[in-house]
């Protein structure tokens, strides 16, 4: 055994990073990844950008379709919406996100039935979830049933295909994604912090407001950015649930795709996606927010 | 218990309810003997099951779905799995470029995705071909299989695979004996969650699927612009089992893992 190991060492000792099996053993890494990368261009990324490039040079090379933009009333309107509808719901989810991380972190035997509770919903499908508001939120649903039997209204309502069936159900969705980060900033807190705090005479509000909260941002800025970009993108639930007229900017996008309108979905796609990078760009400039992001993707 | 205790513990509650309830309502509706969607249900029966289970209009998307999954899940968790070992020893500026681009499919929003895929695949015909579904499913299963293999590579101890090495083992036999089965656990996390994100998936099936290669969600959402009858809920019930159980899997597994890494690392002087 060791007439084998001493020549392999020696040879290693021996060998410099110029010699030609080295440079060899350098390119490992870049032909295992090579067939991956290559799959990803081909199948992925050109043909997103060549979608993406019919913004410009259609029918030439011209910046004529995003100049358009500035007096397009039905992209402004839908951008607006757009934008309305997920600040609305990332303030929702933070909301009533921040208690449940609270309440997770703090559960002791409860804390894997909170778990099921939240991620069950998480493994569930977008298309399924929008499926259960309908059914919930419809004419004769169970909302309007219990409102009717309350007697808090005297004939149903409308709440299907209205912003605010939108707005719940994408609140139900993307809560999770608000409430992970959330969990993982609090975990990470000494909580020698907090008992210093209490025996310093701090109140609990005190406590919540002066140590736990601050510790925290660094989750919250992470699951608010998170939601706040995924919930730009949603096309499904709204299409489903929110009202015929208001459009998010995804919606329009299949509408000029079916009427193949290329060039205006393309620069359609190219304002949403800028909006959802640059949104990304800034919140890995934040402290803290960048390695609390990459751990919640996963 | 204080009122200051029982507050927050009911408005937790509450949220909790909020996230659990539709989902519950979903699978009672499911179980329902009536012929309309109703709430409380009058009667409980099977005949949803019954109309999902003899209709081929519903078989054949699922076993559409079921076969892209499965490919889906051979072919990214076999680039996947090649490519984190690579990631993994890149120069680092490189290795930001392929991560970028292997991860992006967790960014863009889903219709940029699946619109910029029609238009290409459209042009090569092929459009409505399981095919299709399954080259373009990959792309979006792939960023989960790597940042899974990923996380339990970073949990190798290097001296392993070097003792190994030093011991005389060829990298082929290092990499089979030694890596593959540390990095395991991760390589099966993320073939579960491709097939998920596979038989899931809806945006992109809604562009490319045609009428040649309809998975179910394509179905179900095809079904829903006419009527939401309770076969639906049957569908949505049977998926929220099984993905609840790959996924529970998978999140046990990844547990497992975790526990068995701090084990030996805490081992380690």
């Amino acid at each position: 055994m060791s007439e084998v190991v001493q020549p392999a060492s020696l040879a290693l000792a021996v060998t410099r990073p110029k010699t030609a099996p080295l440079n060899w053993r350098k390119a490992v890494p870049l032909l295992l990844a090579a067939p991956l990368l290559i799959y990803m261009l081909v199948f992925y990324a050109l043909p997103v950008v060549a979608m993406l490039l019919r913004s410009v040079n259609d029918p030439t090379w011209t910046l004529s379709h995003y100049a358009t933009l500035i007096d397009d009333v039905v992209f402004q309107k839908t951008f607006w919406i757009t934008i309305n509808t997920s600040v609305t719901v990332t303030l929702g989810c933070l909301i009533l996100g921040y208690p449940v991380a609270m309440g997770l972190v703090r559960a002791r035997s409860m804390a894997p039935f909170i778990l099921v509770v939240i991620l069950l919903p998480f493994w569930t499908s977008v298309l399924v979830r929008s499926y259960a508001w309908m059914v919930l939120l419809g004419r004769h649903g169970l909302v309007n049933e219990a409102l009717l039997a309350l007697g808090m209204i005297e004939r149903p309502i409308r709440i299907l295909n209205t912003p605010l069936a939108t707005q719940i159900a994408m609140i139900h969705i993307l809560l999770p994604y608000m409430i992970l980060p959330i969990a993982n900033a609090l975990r990470q807190i000494d909580p020698s912090l907090i008992r210093a705090a209490s025996g310093l005479g701090s109140t609990p509000f005190m406590t919540f407001r002066q140590v736990i909260l601050p510790l925290s941002m660094s989750g919250v800025a992470a699951g608010t950015l998170l939601t706040f970009v995924l919930a730009l993108g949603f096309y499904i639930t709204p299409a489903m649930v929110g009202g015929p007229r208001d459009i998010t900017l995804s919606m329009l996008i299949a509408q000029q795709v079916e009427q193949l309108n290329w060039a205006y979905a393309a620069t359609l796609s190219a304002v949403l996606l800028a909006t959802a990078l640059a949104i990304l760009a800034v919140a890995r400039k934040l402290p803290g927010v960048g390695n609390a992001f990459r751990t919640s993707m996963r | 218990m204080k009122l200051a205790q029982i507050l927050p513990a009911s408005v937790v509650g509450l949220i909790l309810f909020f996230l659990a309830f539709p989902i519950v309502v979903v699978a009672v509706v499911s179980f329902s003997s009536a012929t309309y969607l109703t709430f409380p249900p009058p009667a409980f029966g099977l005949r949803w099951y019954e109309a999902y289970f003899s209709n081929p209009d519903w078989l054949k998307p699922t076993w559409v779905s079921i076969w892209v999954a499965c490919a889906v899940v051979v072919l990214a968790t076999f680039l996947g799995t090649l490519a984190a070992l690579g990631i993994a020893r890149l120069p680092r500026g490189l290795r930001v470029v392929a991560a970028g681009l292997i991860l992006s499919p967790l960014i863009v929003p889903g219709i940029v995705v699946a619109i910029g895929i029609y238009y290409a695949y459209s042009r090569y015909g092929l459009v409505g071909t399981p095919i299709a579904m399954v080259l373009a499913h990959t792309c979006l299963a792939v960023p989960f299989v790597v940042t899974s293999v990923t996380a339990s590579l970073s949990g190798i101890d290097p001296r392993l695979e070097q003792a190994a090495l030093s011991l005389g083992a060829t990298p082929g036999a290092t990499f089979f004996q030694v890596t593959l089965p540390l990095i395991q656990p991760g390589v099966l996390v993320g073939a579960l969650f491709a097939f998920i994100t596979s038989f899931d998936e809806l945006i992109v099936a809604l562009f490319i699927s045609g009428t040649g290669a309809v998975t179910l969600p394509r179905r179900m959402w095809d079904d829903l612009r006419f009527q939401i009858d309770p076969t639906i809920a049957a569908v949505s019930t049977l998926t929220i089992i099984l993905t609840a159980a790959l996924m529970g899997a998978a999140h046990l597994l990844r547990r497992r893992a975790e526990r068995n890494r701090m084990a030996t690392s805490s081992a380690a002087p």
